[in-house]
């Protein structure tokens, strides 16, 4: 005891001298938002990052958010993070995916002027109260055995597969500084291990021009993390001006644009709305690919690339019937800053004259000039069933991570890991600094009803990843209240009782906003008749039940008997390129033809009732799923199952649960290959357990 | 248990002794073993059956002589379904197959169960679940990427139409009759008429035993009597109710008549019953025979009129029909003596008859849902 008391006394004058509460390493989209939300959580904080100058970089699309992704922005947003502030501060071209079909499953997404973007980014985190940013490379993360933890009880730990009794102390830089502090958070990208392969060349590297984390990769290795290896890509980038867009189909943003952030009522750049233009790859294309299949390292490895934005390589393989694949044309900015064109759809590693080969092929880039060839990247990641939902390790107390390192894909998803990850870590340290009892921090966990970041952290710390992971709506099966309209009821407050919204006009907003939203309700529920007189007012279009009941004009929304499409109409949508009509059209008048006052009520909170008023069936239905749901999210499982001694598990199940130690039934329930008779056998197991 | 030595070939059947596991040169018995590894078991688990002359002191000895070994111990009853469920060898519907197939009563009630142990009602609606999933990841491939990866079109009117035909047929499988649910747990049929027309007595000659209390005094049956019986091979719940009569003023006997009509309108099969004598007098049922509730049963689908103690009076089956026709009653009237059993078989006939045409669900070609869990879930899919 009494060597375990000077250890203790030890890390508390070590704490004293620490100058920072939470590191976080890296400054891409995950480390961001990590640092600033453990700085908003009143944790002193410091980002480390190899070049100041690359915080907040597009490195790939240069646009946000889409279907599902654009409701993982809202929810980042809705929880004062930054990144749908930067977007549509950086915002060239504004678009509501998938208008033509139901509001749950619109997607938000504006291509982003990159350098705007960075700026932005660089600008508010260097004013950010209670954030530091350090350049440096990080050689190693500093780890100590936690107090109080003897020999045998490690042992014993370690051989059940909870965390190994280490903590985090600090990192260590190349320069040889060390940064002392309790919490870290690793956004490392692709830096770790990162390899960069054009054609048959292959070199260490996170991004082009920017040297990979070998150090750090080891470090993490050397600590016992599993890690695998994955691999993404990037597409050419070309000149504009060497682009013929005549016979291109155009693409223009919506007027006005929707912006991202709960924040903003318009965004800068809305008259100055860059266009995109569609065209598509050729049989002439394929062949020279096929021709160059043996090339390219990258494709004749096993390691996994993202199946949802899959190399024209892998495309060309995998679909061999298709003669030709969509691409999209994306300006990278505002003409003022770059004549750079993204081109979406074609990221490939072969050879650089190859890609200017086959580039020229596709209509309208017949005298393309490429400016930067595309790669692939291939890079370490760490299995995320190594991780809690607060994104903590479970092997090294104050260890958290957020990104690709998790193995996910997109910038969306990793500033949604990095919010959740750096809001935990500064409340953890903020918890530690005030003296509060150990493991009884405050913590911002969100499950899969909350929203797609819940939906996004239990697929990863549950299910693993076999390939680059990203979000599209299918993943979450509360889709139709998880939505990117509502994104600041569901969480704003949830992350306002943590401390961490800073932005109180935020707070405001939202009160007006359920004002608002009640009054309108309140105008259509005002609105009451009798089927005749409703059938009089909607004329013979609509066949409405005559049953003799009054009902309210809310009431005839929920129905599906009034509606006001074009709520939701873009007004450029006959310049478009064509969207198919999904729906029925509609039928009858507008609301506001029927219901006096609706028109004076603001756009924005229209829809906001009318998304509410048109699912309230199936929200309804959905309430008494999540109410299952949440019931097996509450029935805890021991951390320490020894899942080898419950009998009629099979061996491959064992391996599989011992390797997730999933924390409650529902988790357990939802990992792959599992059968539901193992679940009771488990629930059997852990009800004698209780009893003994 | 058996002789050291020889080698086990799995899922062979071996004759030779049984001895004591602890005992070699105690032999139990000559008999036969199988040894079934996992996972290919009934349960999916290993397991071992032993094949021995079913007398009392040997069935006695070699559980004994297993119950000397540590770890063994008796199944619990259907432990080893439960363990092949537990183990995915099995799907609940199988499960409740082969707990209907143990419980069956009759013959109808075997057939119906051997096929959904067999997995039939699994089949069908695994066949539907799979047409869900791949309809439901059709539309989700046009949510999530359909403006980007140019799906084709038709792909949205295709997994409507998909979807649509899938509810017919659910809705058809819906609309049975509730023909698995009747068979599986038997027909109901109730026998009601005035009092003392002779309910009790067919209930006893039905279940040939006293199930009810029989006496000549009217009024003797005052709640519902029930009891389950196999007509022609299929399953009856028989109830004897409470004789109706108009004007009564007894609580317990207007209880017994409120409980009696009841029970004929949420049978599946009715038997009026009615003394010829009086039927054909005209002097039957003591008013009540008039009444407007009476006469709605008798207007019910599966209502047979029987005319009963036909050995009282000279009744022909003519002058039978001529009173139905007279008094407005759809059906031909049976006559029946329970006291000489004439008349017994045509009645058992035209019910049986009558069941086999509206709810023989084992021979249908389409299995039948069983249980009002299947119909549940279904109709939420609705």
């Amino acid at each position: 005891p009494r060597l375990a008391r000077s250890v203790a006394t030890a890390c508390r004058a070590a704490e004293g001298a620490a100058e920072y509460d939470v590191v976080v390493i890296g400054g891409g989209h995950a480390g961001c938002e990590a640092c600033a939300a453990a700085a908003r959580a009143g944790a002193r904080t410091v980002l480390v990052t190899q070049k100041a100058s690359t915080i907040g970089e597009m490195s790939c699309n240069p646009s946000f958010g889409g279907i599902g992704k654009g409701v993982l922005v809202r929810e980042v947003d809705a929880m004062d993070g930054l990144c749908g502030r930067m977007a549509d501060l950086g915002g060239v071209q504004f678009r509501i995916l998938n208008r033509s079909k139901g509001p749950a499953v619109h997607g938000p997404r504006a291509q982003v002027d990159r350098v705007i973007y960075k700026r932005s980014m660089l600008q508010e985190l260097q004013a950010y109260p209670g954030l530091a940013i350090k350049e440096g490379s990080v050689a190693d993360i500093v780890l100590e055995r936690t107090p109080g933890v003897d020999g045998a009880q490690l042992a014993r730990q370690e051989s059940a597969g909870a965390q190994a009794g280490a903590a985090v102390a600090g990192i260590r830089l190349e320069s040889g500084e060390t940064i002392h502090a309790r919490r870290v958070v690793i956004t490392t990208g692709t830096f770790l291990g990162g390899e960069i392969h054009i054609g048959l060349k292959a070199f260490p590297a996170g991004r082009r021009g920017e040297a990979a984390s070998i150090g750090l990769s080891k470090s993490l290795k050397d600590a016992g993390f599993r890690l695998g290896r994955m691999k993404t890509g990037t597409p050419p980038r070309l000149d504009g001006r060497s682009i013929d867009y005549a016979r291109m189909p155009r693409q223009l943003g919506d007027l006005p644009p929707t912006p991202f952030s709960f924040v903003h009522d318009a965004v800068p750049h809305a008259a100055a709305q860059v266009v995109c233009h569609q065209t598509r790859t050729t049989p002439e294309t394929h062949a020279i690919i096929r021709a160059n299949f043996d090339k390219s390292i990258h494709i004749r490895e096993t390691v996994r690339g993202p199946r949802y934005c899959p190399s024209l390589e892998s495309k060309i393989k995998r679909f061999s019937e298709r003669q030709s694949h969509l691409i999209w044309l994306e300006p990278e900015g505002l003409p003022e800053h770059t004549d750079t064109v993204y081109p979406n759809g074609i990221s490939n590693t072969m050879p650089e004259d190859v890609q200017a080969q086959f580039l020229r092929t596709i209509p309208g880039l017949e005298n393309v000039v490429m400016t930067q060839p595309a790669y692939g990247v291939e890079y370490d990641h760490v299995d995320p069933r190594e991780l809690r939902r607060s994104l903590e390790t479970k092997r090294v107390t104050g260890l958290y991570m957020a990104g690709q390192i998790n193995g996910t894909t997109g910038y969306e998803e990793a500033a949604a890991q990095g919010i959740l990850a750096g809001a935990n870590a500064g409340l953890a340290a903020v918890h530690d600094r005030a003296g509060g009892a150990q493991d009884a921090a405050p913590q911002l966990i969100l499950d899969r009803a909350d929203g797609y970041l819940g939906v996004l952290v239990d697929d990863l710390i549950t299910r693993g990843v076999s390939e680059p992971y990203r979000v599209f709506t299918a993943r979450s099966e509360y889709r139709l209240s998880s939505r990117a309209d509502n994104a600041d009821l569901r969480l704003t407050r949830r992350a306002a009782e943590l401390g961490l919204v800073r932005d109180s006009a935020r707070l405001a907003r939202l009160a007006t906003v359920e004002a608002d939203m009640a009054q309108a309700q309140a105008i259509l529920e005002a609105t009451v008749h009798s089927p005749n007189a409703w059938a009089a007012k909607l004329g013979d279009d609509v066949q409405i039940v005559r049953d003799g009941v009054r009902r309210s004009a809310l009431e005839m929304v929920r129905r599906g008997f009034l509606r006001e499409d074009g709520a939701w109409a873009g007004a450029r949508d006959a310049e478009n390129v064509e969207q198919p009509a999904r729906q029925q059209p509609q039928r009858g008048p507008d609301i506001a033809a029927v219901v006096p006052g609706w028109a004076d009520v603001p756009l924005g909170i229209r829809r906001r009732v009318l998304t509410e008023a048109m699912y309230d069936w199936h929200l309804r239905q959905q309430e008494a799923d999540v109410g299952l749901f949440r019931r097996e999210e509450s029935m805890r499982l021991p951390a320490d199952i020894d899942y080898a001694r419950i009998g009629s598990l099979s061996l491959e199940e064992v391996e599989r649960l011992s390797a997730v130690r999933p924390d409650t039934f529902g988790a357990a329930k939802r990992i792959d290959g599992i059968t539901p008779g193992s679940i009771i056998a488990l629930l059997k197991h852990v009800q004698r357990q209780a009893v003994r | 248990m058996v002789a050291r030595g020889t080698p086990v070939r799995p899922r062979h059947a071996r004759v030779g002794p049984i001895v004591h596991p602890q005992d070699a040169a105690n032999v139990l018995d000559t008999g036969i073993s199988l040894w079934f590894p996992a996972p290919r078991s009934y349960t999916g688990e290993d397991m071992a059956e032993l094949h021995l002359h079913g007398g009392t002191a040997v069935v006695r000895s070699v559980l004994d002589a297993l119950g000397s070994v540590p770890g063994l111990r008796i199944a619990d009853p259907g432990e080893f379904s439960r363990r092949a469920f537990d183990n995915g060898k099995m799907d609940l519907t199988a499960l409740e197959g082969v707990a209907d197939l143990v419980n069956a009563e009759t013959e109808a009630q075997r057939r119906l169960a051997i096929r959904q142990a067999h997995g039939e009602l699994y089949q069908r609606y695994d066949a539907w679940r799979r047409e869900l999933v791949a309809a439901m990841a059709k539309i989700e491939a046009l949510i999530d990427f359909g403006e980007d990866e140019n799906i084709e079109d038709g792909v949205y009117d295709d997994v409507c139409r998909h979807v649509a035909h899938l509810a017919a047929d659910i809705s058809v499988h819906l609309d049975d009759k509730r023909q698995g649910e009747i068979m599986r747990s038997g027909v109901a049929l109730s026998i009601v008429g005035p009092p003392n027309s002779g309910k009790s007595t067919l209930l006893n000659k039905l279940a040939q035993r006293q199930v009810a209390i029989v006496s000549p005094i009217a009024g003797t049956t005052r709640d519902i009597v029930e009891t389950t019986l196999d007509i022609g091979g299929y399953p009856v719940v028989v109830r004897d109710t409470a004789g109706l009569r108009h004007g009564s003023s007894d609580a317990i006997e207007m209880e017994g008549m409120r409980r009696a009509m009841d029970a004929a309108r949420d049978a599946d099969i009715r038997i009026c019953m009615l003394d010829v004598q009086q039927a054909l007098q005209g002097g039957a049922g003591s008013g009540f025979l008039e009444t407007r509730e009476w006469r709605a049963l008798l207007d019910m689908p599966h209502t047979f009129v029987v005319l009963n103690k036909a050995d009282t009076v000279e009744a022909t089956a003519g002058a039978a029909a001529e009173w139905a026709r007279a008094h407005g009653v759809g059906c031909t009237p049976v006559l029946l003596s329970c006291a000489t059993m004439a008349g017994w078989d045509p009645l058992m006939q035209v019910v049986a008859a009558d069941i086999q045409r509206s709810w023989d669900a084992a021979t249908a070609d389409q299995m039948p849902l069983t249980k009002a869990r299947h119909r549940q879930h279904l109709r939420r899919c609705l």
